[in-house]
């Protein structure tokens, strides 16, 4: 049996840097990808899809952004070379088409068994992601046999879905870029919105996230939060990775031809039906795009930088249908097929420990689960920016120190 | 993601300010969501209402008893709610419609709801008023139209809040009450309703 002092999980950009972060402190450890590099990337993504954040903001350890678009959003095919050359460059011992089949504890402290072999080591790593697996609720068993249920980790591109109308549900940065791009492909899309966050992509001159980085929200730490439980659930700003200032919200979607309903409740025979909150859930993103804002002018104002940029602007509120309609009739042909975009879970099923709360979820205090056991990009694991690739840097960073210490609290 | 950090600014400003006291003792409540989340199984309820035909369209409902916490539990004392149809349905309007019932107990749940978001805000409430309209075509009821449905077609819900906050804070106390609701929860939603004779 082979023994290495830490065990990664996972070769995606979290994975990749803490093992940077590891071979800094010269601790001897593998990098077990069940694929290949990003994999997620290369396989659970949609065409489309490019990075929310913009370039510059997207730094690994040791590797800052050189390229010559730092205010662009990396491309599906970006990212995946980006990380090739990241695990190339820091010499990740990274070994691919490695599946972990199961984790148990052992007397030196974790043995990794794969498809091949079995690895003693005393610490381990789970970064296997954040978003292995597509939320569906379980009403979705019981759609028309007709209705063709997606999820997004399956959805490639609009033609891939049957000819006919699509109801998408969920309006978060998934949600609502999909409805977008399936709307714009000649499909009528219904957007099922239930609680979302709405954020313009460029403000007063500046694109979102740089302004979220400067004023800090995006290191704000998990011990600084009031509702740590609730911040960890709360769902992506409505944003898409797209230099041209064009808003990702649902007035311009309702402008391209898209109608909004509210939050899907549930099947009645062969109806689907919407809550009567679509009111409501659009007043409170609003309201929490402007208090966003506030923050922003308030930090622009604090430190004087006012005379340097645009004035503040605030943005018409969202506009809703007079009457949104609250059921669809799904025998009749108006919809074709489903997509859940309701978000994803991290899935465990090689992780044979108690470590899970009783809905399934790994416990963990900031990314520590149990002693040697580490986690990774988690939302608002350690930071707000946890599960940016920008927050895998500093959480790994905290955490292999944390690591290194316990292991030379056990050899003293 | 929260962007709650204009809120919490604010509430920090007001640590100074005199303590804030709109009747809602946050403390126990907030005591009680940390034992719920530890014992899920007592955070399950179930809430009684019965109902005693008197003539025509007028009944009186009583609510007493409730389960919760793991045992049963008994109000302070037995409260009644009157219903009738009013005299322009021919009948004697000894009390509201349940229709108006169910505008009135939103109006009571978001209302309170106002008032415990704000005292966990610390902003003091001086009052708080929600008018309810519920719109509704008789066309459903009476069986005019099977394309009409019985209930409300819409519900309008106008608060007047007299408090120390920003016109953006009262809004967002409002939206706060809606997400926590469950009156709101009940009307919006569909809820399963089975009734049989016993």
């Amino acid at each position: 049996m082979r023994r290495v002092t830490t065990v990664i999980i996972g070769a995606g950009h979290s994975g990749l840097a803490f093992s940077h972060c590891l071979s800094d402190r010269s601790i001897d450890h593998v990098v077990l990808e069940r694929g290949e590099v990003a994999n997620a990337w290369r396989t659970e993504r949609w065409d489309a899809l490019r990075l929310l954040t913009p370039n510059w903001l997207s730094r690994l350890p040791g590797d800052e952004y050189r390229g010559r678009d730092p205010h662009g959003f990396m491309t599906k095919t970006e990212i995946i070379d980006r990380l090739d050359r990241y695990a190339q460059r820091s010499l990740a011992p990274v070994e691919i088409q490695k599946e972990v089949r199961s984790v148990v504890h052992d007397q030196l402290g974790y043995r990794v068994r794969t498809q091949d072999e079995e690895i003693q080591c005393r610490s381990l790593v789970v970064a296997s992601g954040a978003c292995n697996l597509a939320n569906v609720p379980s009403i979705a068993a019981d759609l028309p046999r007709q209705i063709e249920s997606v999820t997004p980790l399956q959805y490639k591109r609009p033609s891939d879905l049957p000819e006919g109308g699509v109801l998408v549900v969920g309006a978060s940065a998934t949600g609502l870029q999909l409805a977008r791009e399936i709307q714009a492909s000649g499909r009528q899309v219904t957007l099922s919105v239930g609680e979302h966050i709405r954020a313009p992509r460029r403000y007063r001159g500046r694109d979102i996230k740089w302004w979220m980085d400067a004023i800090g929200l995006l290191d704000v730490r998990a011990d600084e939060v009031d509702d740590l439980q609730r911040a960890r659930r709360s769902p992506s700003l409505q944003l898409t990775g797209s230099a041209d200032g064009d808003p990702l919200d649902l007035n311009r979607f309702a402008a391209d031809g898209g109608e909004i309903v509210g939050r899907f409740s549930g099947l009645r025979g062969r109806h689907a039906m919407f809550s009567g909150s679509l009111a409501h859930h659009c007043a409170a993103s609003d309201l929490k795009m402007n208090r966003l804002l506030d923050a922003i002018d308030a930090w622009v104002s604090a430190q004087g930088f006012g005379d340097f940029c645009p004035p503040p602007e605030r943005f018409p509120p969202t506009r809703l249908p007079a009457s949104p309609r609250l059921s669809i009739d799904l025998a009749s042909d108006e919809v074709r097929s489903v997509l859940w975009a309701t978000g994803y879970q991290p899935e465990y099923p090689w992780l044979h420990l108690p470590v899970f709360d009783r809905k399934g979820r790994l416990r963990h205090e900031a990314g520590i689960v149990a002693p040697g056991l580490y986690a990774m990009s988690l939302p608002f694991m350690r930071r707000r920016k946890s599960t940016l690739i920008d927050g895998a840097g500093p959480d790994a960073g905290e955490l292999v120190e944390h690591l290194v210490t316990s292991l030379e609290r056990r050899a003293a | 993601m929260q962007t709650d950090t204009n809120r919490q600014m604010t509430a920090a400003e007001r640590a100074d300010a005199p303590v804030v006291d709109n009747g809602i003792n946050i403390e126990a409540l907030l005591d009680a969501r940390q034992a719920l989340t530890a014992a899920p199984e007592a955070a399950q309820f179930t809430w009684r209402a019965t109902c005693q035909w008197q003539d025509g369209a007028h009944s009186r409902s009583t609510v007493h008893g409730f389960y919760g916490l793991g045992a049963e539990h008994r109000h302070r004392e037995r409260f009644t709610i009157e219903a009738d149809h009013p005299e322009v349905f021919a009948a004697e309007d000894k009390g509201s419609t349940p229709a108006e019932i169910v505008l009135a107990a939103l109006a009571s749940c978001l209302t309170a709801g106002v008032a415990a978001v704000a005292q966990h805000r610390s902003i003091q409430l001086r009052s708080v008023e929600a008018v309810v309209e519920g719109e509704m075509d008789l066309a459903g009821i009476l069986g005019i139209d099977s394309e009409v449905r019985n209930g409300f077609s819409a519900i309008r819900v106008f608060f007047t809040i007299d408090a120390d906050a920003s016109p953006d804070e009262k809004r967002a106390l409002i939206a706060q009450s809606q997400k926590r609701s469950a009156v709101f929860d009940v009307i919006t939603n569909p809820t399963n309703v089975h009734a049989t004779l016993v």
